[in-house]
C-alpha cells in the first residue's frame, strides 16, 4: 500500500515535472506543474504532514500558479513568442551547469545506493552510517493543523513575524514595480 | 508483485531528482516564466526533504520550516513576475537572452 501511494504519486510528480520543463507553451507549463504539485502534496499526505498537503494545494497550486497564469494572460504573447521558446541552448556555461547538476545528482544516487547496502550492525560497506528503515516502521508523527501550530506560534513566533513583514514588502514591491509611472 | 519496503532513500532520490529537473530548467529554458517554474519545482524537491526529515526523526520543526518556505516562495514569484511583467514592456520578448544586457 505504501509503495503503491509513493510510486504512484513520486511517479506523477516526476513525469508532470520533466513535461513542465520541456513544455512548448508556458501555459502548458503551469498547467503541468499544477498536476506536479499535486503528486508532492500526495507525498506529503503519505509522511504525515496532512495539514501542509492541504496547504500545498491551498497555496502552491492554487494561489501561486493562478498568478502565474494571470501574467500570462497579461503579457498577451504572440504565437510566435510561443514557437521560439522551444530550444534549450546547450552553448556558454548551460553546458558548465549541467555537468554540475549531472554530477551532483549522480553523487546523491550513489551515496543513497551504498548507504542501502551498508551492514546495519558495524556501519561499514557504504559512504553514509544512514541505516534505511522502512517509513512504515518509524515512530508515529501527526501532523495535523493543531500540531504544527504548536511549534509555528511559539518557538517560531519571531519568525512567523519576520515572514509576515516579508510579503508586505513583496506586495508593495510589486506593485512598484509593474505600476505605470504617471507623466 | 513484491515491492521493497518505502524508506527515507526513496523519498531522497524523488527529492533530488525533482531538484535536479528543476535545475535543468532553470539552466536550459529560454522561456523566462518557464524558468520561474522551475525554481519553485526546486524549492519544492527541498520541501520534500524537509518532510522526510521531519517523518524520519518524529519532529514538526522540519514541517515548521516548510511553511516559513512556501511563504517566501509566495513573495519571490510576486516579485519575480512583477518583475517579469517590467521586463516584457521594456524589450517586448520573455526570452532570457533580451535581458543579456544592462545596459539602459
Amino acid at each position: 500500500m505504501e509503495a503503491v501511494v509513493f510510486y504512484g504519486f513520486g511517479g506523477l510528480a516526476v513525469v508532470a515535472a520533466l513535461l513542465m520543463v520541456l513544455a512548448r507553451s508556458p501555459l502548458n507549463g503551469v498547467l503541468w506543474l499544477v498536476v506536479c504539485f499535486v503528486g508532492i502534496a500526495g507525498l506529503f499526505a503519505a509522511l504525515d504532514a496532512h495539514f501542509l498537503a492541504a496547504v500545498q494545494v491551498l497555496v502552491y497550486a492554487g494561489a501561486i500558479l493562478v498568478l502565474f497564469l494571470f501574467v500570462i494572460m497579461l503579457l498577451n504573447l504572440r504565437p510566435g513568442d510561443l514557437s521560439r521558446l522551444t530550444g534549450f541552448s546547450l552553448r556558454g556555461g548551460g553546458a558548465w551547469g549541467f555537468g554540475v547538476g549531472v554530477l551532483g545528482f549522480a553523487a546523491v544516487v550513489t551515496a543513497v545506493i551504498l548507504g542501502a547496502h551498508l551492514d546495519p550492525v558495524t556501519g561499514k560497506g557504504g559512504v553514509t552510517t544512514l541505516v534505511p528503515r522502512a517509513m512504515s516502521a518509524m515512530e508515529p508523527l501527526s501532523g495535523g493543523a493543531v500540531e504544527v501550530a504548536v511549534p509555528l506560534f511559539s518557538t517560531y513566533l519571531l519568525p512567523f513575524e519576520a515572514v509576515s513583514l516579508l510579503l508586505l514588502a513583496a506586495i508593495v514591491g510589486a506593485v512598484a514595480l509593474t505600476k505605470k509611472r504617471l507623466p | 508483485m513484491s515491492l521493497t519496503p518505502i524508506t527515507v532513500h526513496h523519498y531522497l532520490v524523488l527529492s533530488t531528482l525533482l531538484f535536479a529537473i528543476g535545475l535543468f530548467g532553470v539552466l536550459f529554458q529560454r522561456n523566462i516564466i518557464i524558468v520561474l517554474m522551475s525554481l519553485e519545482l526546486m524549492l519544492s524537491g527541498a520541501n520534500l526533504a524537509f518532510v522526510t526529515f521531519s517523518r524520519t526523526h518524529a519532529n514538526l520543526q522540519g514541517q515548521v520550516m516548510v511553511f516559513f518556505s512556501i511563504a517566501v516562495a509566495a513573495a519571490e514569484a510576486a516579485v519575480a513576475l512583477s518583475i517579469l511583467i517590467a521586463l516584457f514592456r521594456a524589450r517586448d520578448s520573455v526570452n532570457v537572452d533580451a535581458a543579456s544586457d544592462l545596459k539602459g
